[in-house]
């Protein structure tokens, strides 16, 4: 057992371990600690499988931000556990009995399928302008082809993300009530002939039309 | 011993079916429910790369970018709702959700 399958166990060991605690964790905090730790050691396992790029990636994009956004977003709301853990490992055996289906049936499926592979192939090497191979670089080699294969794709992604910023601040945004701000843009309009207004009236009000009925007069004078 | 493809699709397999475990057990809290989610991709996105380092095409690689992109922007609309959830209706409770009950 070389280095690199000792290293494989660990990070699968801590990784399992992690999920585990993910999704049976009391205080969802501790839940949000350890999918940071789940991902971590992804990225450990991604690094074994020579995605350097994807891995520095995930622990950046992932555990940076994302992750951060959940332990806010789980700091802010104030959850009631014991209603939300009520009945909580009622339907623990038929959970666990499809849960170890499902992980029995796709082991035994892809270990007899992809044992055979045992060597992964080496990507095609990038060629320079005067034909001479470049050293591989993954980064280099992702950089490539999405830049030049999958550059609408990039785009779209692009304009998904910004369509979720702009829905996520739109989703949450809220004119409070009940604070006393002052109203910037009303406060700059303002110029000085609107600040006072002169009414003119006259001074005596014109006659009123003569009363019709006696029966009315008393009421309207009261 | 050496690590063969299986090794890693096993891993992500197992990882997967810890996620739909996670699932079932806390279907009433809206938030572990996401974390599961996210699980869910992660094992998807391992099997990708393994695919990719041992088949020795880098497609894969893009594709797990774009799952990246795509779970990030999920988990932030996801959450946005979430908290509007709690304002309106101070719960997260996926049974308090009955409004569109016929």
């Amino acid at each position: 057992m070389d280095v690199k399958t000792g290293f494989f166990y660990l990070f699968s060991l801590v990784l399992l371990y992690a999920a585990f605690r993910v999704i049976t964790a009391r205080n969802p905090v501790h839940a949000v600690l350890h999918l940071i730790l789940a991902f971590s050691q992804a990225a450990g396992v991604w690094l074994l499988l020579k995605a350097e790029f994807l891995a520095i990636t995930l622990v950046l994009v992932y555990l940076g931000a994302v992750m951060v956004l959940f332990l806010f977003v789980v700091m802010m709301l104030d959850i009631r556990i014991d209603t939300v853990r009520r009945g909580f490992w009622r339907h623990f055996p038929l959970a666990a009995f499809i849960g170890a289906l499902v992980a029995f049936e796709m082991a035994a499926v892809l270990m007899t399928g992809f044992r055979g592979v045992e060597e992964p192939k080496a990507v095609a090497a990038l060629v320079n302008a005067a034909g001479q191979a470049l050293p591989y670089s993954n980064t280099q080699a992702l950089g490539r082809l999405m830049y030049t294969e999958y550059l609408y794709p990039v785009e779209i992604a692009a304009v998904i993300l910004l369509v979720a910023m702009i829905s996520a601040i739109a989703l949450t945004l809220r004119q409070r009530k009940d604070v006393k701000a002052t109203d910037v843009p009303a406060q700059v309009r303002a110029n000085a002939k609107e600040r006072m207004v002169v009414v003119k009236m006259p001074v005596t009000q014109p006659a009123q039309p003569p009363v019709e009925s006696a029966a009315e007069a008393p009421e309207k004078k009261a | 011993m050496t690590l063969t493809l299986g090794h890693f699709l096993t891993l992500g397999a197992m990882l997967f079916a810890l996620a739909v475990v996670g699932i079932f057990l806390n279907r009433k809290n809206l938030i572990v429910l996401l974390m599961a989610i996210e699980l869910m991709l992660l094992a998807v996105n391992t099997n990708f790369v393994a695919f990719s380092h041992y088949l020795g095409d880098m497609h894969g690689q893009v594709f797990v970018f774009f799952i990246l992109t795509v779970a990030a922007a999920e988990a932030a609309i996801g959450l946005a709702i979430l908290v509007l959830l709690f304002r309106n209706k101070t719960s997260i409770n996926a049974e308090d959700l009955n409004t569109l009950k016929g």
